[in-house]
């Protein structure tokens, strides 16, 4: 089947019902989603699909088919971090980093839909994405810088 | 050397037995230098000063040996050489470098002796200089118990300055300018005439030279880089996908591979059968492993999908299978025979009791699992050569053994290369999930096999916290304190998982009692007791260790005791405690709390002080209650760990470490039923959300002599915090975690 996958058409050989997040990371080597829990409970593999946020361990290869999916790779570039990646910068966010990616996807999301989100906002549509480092208070005030920074962009 | 290499096996923590066998070998074997990993793999006119800092004209590589598993050492790491190495440190190729004794850690050595952490007496000083001996001697490598900074903070900087006055004296060497005329910056040599020398332009010149190790540590003063904001070296990576860790490594021809061995933890497998597996798209083949059964496919759902598809006779599991069995072991525990050690005994408590009106309270903690979010991984590849091993470990040398003994080489033909870690909480101080690698391995050589663990096997293999209960007495009178006699019974997690891979723990465990043993307070008649469960199920290290179940009691407890009394919980303590360290964190967090205004109706308001690692830390915390429950509003913490390496880092460890102890105190347990956890995914076991995180407000003190750790100290303050603040709320003492069994929350 042919997915579009950050602005490339990729030609992959999967079954029909193979989670896009092993598509991505197995088949494509996109590594930058990572597999978390596998039941759409911890938000680690989140991408976007059509612009919308979803979970990629919950979403057959076949009906990814035909959306336009991004993922952390395309969200921005090196030499053009998105708003959202360069406030992750600015507030140092990270601990061991492996649930920011799905971080960054659902924040982008958010300001995509919301871009003025209160602190209820950014708690009730960042509650599904899982920290175990605990680095949550950072992403609320990264998510508020992002959201200034698009506002003057 | 027969001698020392027993007590290497015999020995990790030191117990007095180990003491005293330090005290035999004497310190001249400790003073000795173990041999400089670096040195082996240098060509012609490259520099390896010691075993942190290389040079070649190409470069400058430092070696920062403690893994990163997201508390940020990497960066710390190479920051204190880059302090006095003058270089910026992104001139420089960072590596975990590879498994040595060179990068042998004593600071373990302050856990392992039994002395308040402010004791300076010579008695303290000299036990923590023999076991620190030890320590290096059987050169454990290992990254816990928030020793990083204490085993580095001298030995990196160290480091870096003979690497700076080395590269001097070759740079003097070449221009007659005297070594005092030289500075350095940037990674060059500047001389006097304004010229400067690339340091990778002298490496060949240093490398002739022997290094310069007659050298003074700078003035913090002077520091430029440690102490201020720092720029983590992975936040950007970390922020746009870019970081590998160990679950991404890919190589040509490489193999996917999962496993399911027994829920049943160390039970065996009587039989499985793997019909349909086999015909399942992409897999390659059916691998028996111990206890279990492993897949390996073309790709890791595949091979997750198919090993799930494989029906499995499991036997049974080798400790209760219910819950109950395992309660009742501890409740039994607190007798004359499983005595472990009495810790504390100032005044008398028994003649304090006798007549008086006794409070008697008893606490629970649970087992929970550490569950960080990269599921457990190993890549493994066998050659005729040896072993090459890709994981996120913070023991190597002992990932070394493991993979050494079952691929049949020795353990210096295991090449680890460690990888960063997402997340650990001491869950990657196991090597259950390398070992089932590496028995797929042996079966293909010449082909990587990557084992990833799905999250179910994950959590159901997840080797949990220690259970634990108290039982204490207590009086109060006239509004005080008087008398408190706290008994806690705890399996011993280091002898359980020391005991995984061959090691005992000789003495009794401090763990089991750590944080309580040592509260700082003078309380007239005190007395607290380790009672050793034997092993039920096994047990693992989980962040903070005995102090996140002992920290909780004793603070419980005591917090119980002064409203028992009536007494203010913030005035009790700064009464009974008994350091003026301590006192400062209090007096600290209570001035940023503004402790004793009135919060109005429906609030409530705790406070605990725990110290662990030698770090006392003290958080206030502030909860309303609300429609749907009760909502931590706000955590006030003030920590003293002697020196503040990065104030950004710092507070959001201590932020993360708050989340992680009330995530937990509120919502996460792991029970057995039919011998298995019934908690299966993070459904099951939430920890914290980002909704329900509360304002944390931070504060490092650096009043104590030693530099220590922040990993771990934030949280064992934290469950006995809210407990005292849902008192202070409802009237109503949870002396059990979770606490959502008793209570809801926002």
């Amino acid at each position: 089947m042919r997915l579009l996958v950050n602005g490339e058409e990729r030609e992959v050989n999967v079954e029909d019902d193979m989670p896009l997040l092993w598509v991505l990371r197995d088949e494509l080597g996109l590594k930058g989603t990572k597999y978390g829990c596998g039941i759409a409970q911890c938000g680690a593999c989140t991408v976007h699909m059509d612009g919308v946020a979803v979970r990629s361990c919950q979403v057959a290869a076949a009906s990814a088919a035909g959306a336009d999916v991004v993922t952390i790779e395309g969200l921005g570039s090196p030499d053009a971090l998105h708003a959202v990646q360069e406030a992750w910068v600015e507030h140092q966010v990270a601990q061991c980093g492996y649930c920011q990616s799905g971080q960054i996807m659902q924040a982008a999301s958010l300001l995509e839909t919301n871009p003025k989100p209160t602190d209820d906002d950014i708690d009730i549509v960042m509650g599904g994405n899982l920290c175990r480092c605990g680095t949550y208070p950072r992403i609320r005030a990264a998510v508020k810088t992002a959201a200034t920074k698009l506002q003057e962009a | 050397m027969g001698r020392l290499r027993t007590i290497g096996r015999r020995t990790f923590l030191i117990g007095s037995t180990a003491v005293l066998g330090g005290v035999a070998f004497g310190t001249f074997m400790a003073a000795r230098p173990h041999a400089n990993p670096l040195t082996a793999g240098l060509a012609e006119g490259e520099a390896a000063f010691n075993p942190f800092v290389k040079l070649t004209s190409d470069g400058i590589t430092l070696i920062v040996p403690h893994a990163d598993i997201g508390q940020g050492v990497q960066s710390s790491q190479a920051a204190l050489i880059a302090e006095e190495l003058d270089i910026e440190v992104e001139q420089a190729t960072l590596s975990f470098g590879e498994p040595s004794p060179a990068y042998y850690n004593t600071a373990f050595a302050e856990e392992g002796v039994p002395f308040m952490s402010f004791d300076d007496s010579t008695v303290a000083e000299t036990m923590r200089d023999v076991a620190g001996g030890v320590l290096k001697l059987i050169a454990i490598q290992g990254t816990g118990g928030s020793t990083s900074m204490p085993d580095q903070y001298e030995k990196l900087r160290m480091a870096g300055a003979v690497g700076r006055e080395t590269i001097k004296a070759a740079a003097s060497a070449r221009t007659g300018v005297p070594v005092d005329q030289l500075k350095t910056a940037n990674a060059a040599v500047e001389l006097p005439d304004g010229s400067a020398i690339a340091y990778t332009d002298l490496a060949a010149e240093a490398a002739k030279i022997a290094p310069v190790t007659k050298v003074a540590l700078r003035d913090p003063a002077d520091w430029k880089k440690v102490g201020k904001p720092m720029m983590r070296t992975d936040t950007y990576a970390k922020s746009t996908g870019t970081q590998d860790f160990g679950i991404d490594i890919a190589m040509e021809g490489m193999v996917h591979a999962s496993v399911r061995v027994n829920p049943r933890k160390g039970g065996p497998m009587n039989s499985f059968d793997a019909t349909v597996a086999e015909a399942m798209r992409g897999v390659k083949a059916i691998v028996p492993v111990k206890n279990g059964v492993a897949v390996v496919a073309d790709n890791t759902w595949r091979a997750i999908e198919a090993v799930n598809a494989i029906e499995v006779d499991w036997g049974p599991a080798p400790y209760p299978a219910e819950m109950d069995g395992h309660w009742e072991e501890v409740a039994a525990s607190f007798t004359a025979e499983r005595l472990d050690q009495e810790w504390r005994a100032e005044g008398d408590v028994d003649a304090a009791f006798d007549g008086a009106e006794v409070i008697a309270v008893e606490n629970r903690a649970p087992y929970v699992a550490h569950q960080p979010l990269e599921p457990l991984n190993a890549t493994v590849l066998v050659t005729d050569d040896g072993v090459t091993v890709w994981s996120g470990h913070q023991m190597p040398r002992f990932v070394q053994q493991q993979v050494a003994g079952i691929a049949g080489v020795e353990a210096d033909q295991v090449t680890f290369i460690n990888q960063f870690s997402g997340g650990s909480f001491g869950h990657r101080l196991e090597f259950e999930h390398i070992k089932q690698a590496t028995e797929v391995a042996v079966t293909m050589p010449g082909t990587p096999v990557k084992l990833t663990y799905s999250r179910e096997e994950d959590f159901v293999q997840d080797f949990p916290r220690q259970i634990a209960m108290s039982r204490a007495q207590g009086v109060v009178a006239n509004g005080q304190v008087q008398a408190l006699s706290l008994d806690i019974a705890s399996p011993s997690v280091m002898n359980s998982q020391m005991g995984r891979i061959g090691q005992s723990v000789p003495g009794p465990d401090m763990q089991i009692v750590a944080g309580a043993w040592n509260m700082p307070y003078d309380i007239p008649d005190l007395r607290v007791r380790g009672y050793r469960v034997p092993e039920i199920g096994p047990i693992s290290s989980w962040r903070s260790v005995g102090a996140s179940h002992a920290g909780f009691f004793a603070e419980n407890t005591l917090d119980e005791l002064i409203r028992a009394a009536g007494a203010d919980p913030m005035e009790e303590r700064l009464r009974l405690v008994n350091h003026p360290v301590h006192r400062t964190v209090l007096e600290t967090v209570a001035e940023m709390s503004d402790w004793g205004t009135d919060l109005g109706p429906s609030r409530g308001r705790g406070l605990a002080l725990v110290e662990s690692f030698g770090v006392p830390a003290a958080e206030v915390i502030d909860v309303t209650m609300t429609d749907g429950g009760i909502k931590i509003d706000r955590v006030y913490v003030a920590a003293d760990v002697g020196r503040v390496i990065d104030p950004v880092n710092f507070e959001n460890q201590v932020q993360g470490g708050v989340i992680w102890a009330l995530g937990h105190a509120i919502n996460s347990e792991i029970t057995y039923a039919d011998g298995m956890a019934e908690q299966t995914n993070y459904h099951a076991a939430q920890g914290m959300r980002i909704y329900q995180t509360p304002e944390i407000i931070v504060r490092g003190l650096q009043n104590a002599a030693k530099i220590r750790g922040i990993g771990e100290p934030p949280v064992p303050p934290a469950a006995a915090a809210l407990a005292s603040a849902i008192f202070d709320l409802t009237g109503e003492r949870l002396r059990e975690m979770p606490f959502n069994k008793f209570v809801d929350f926002v």
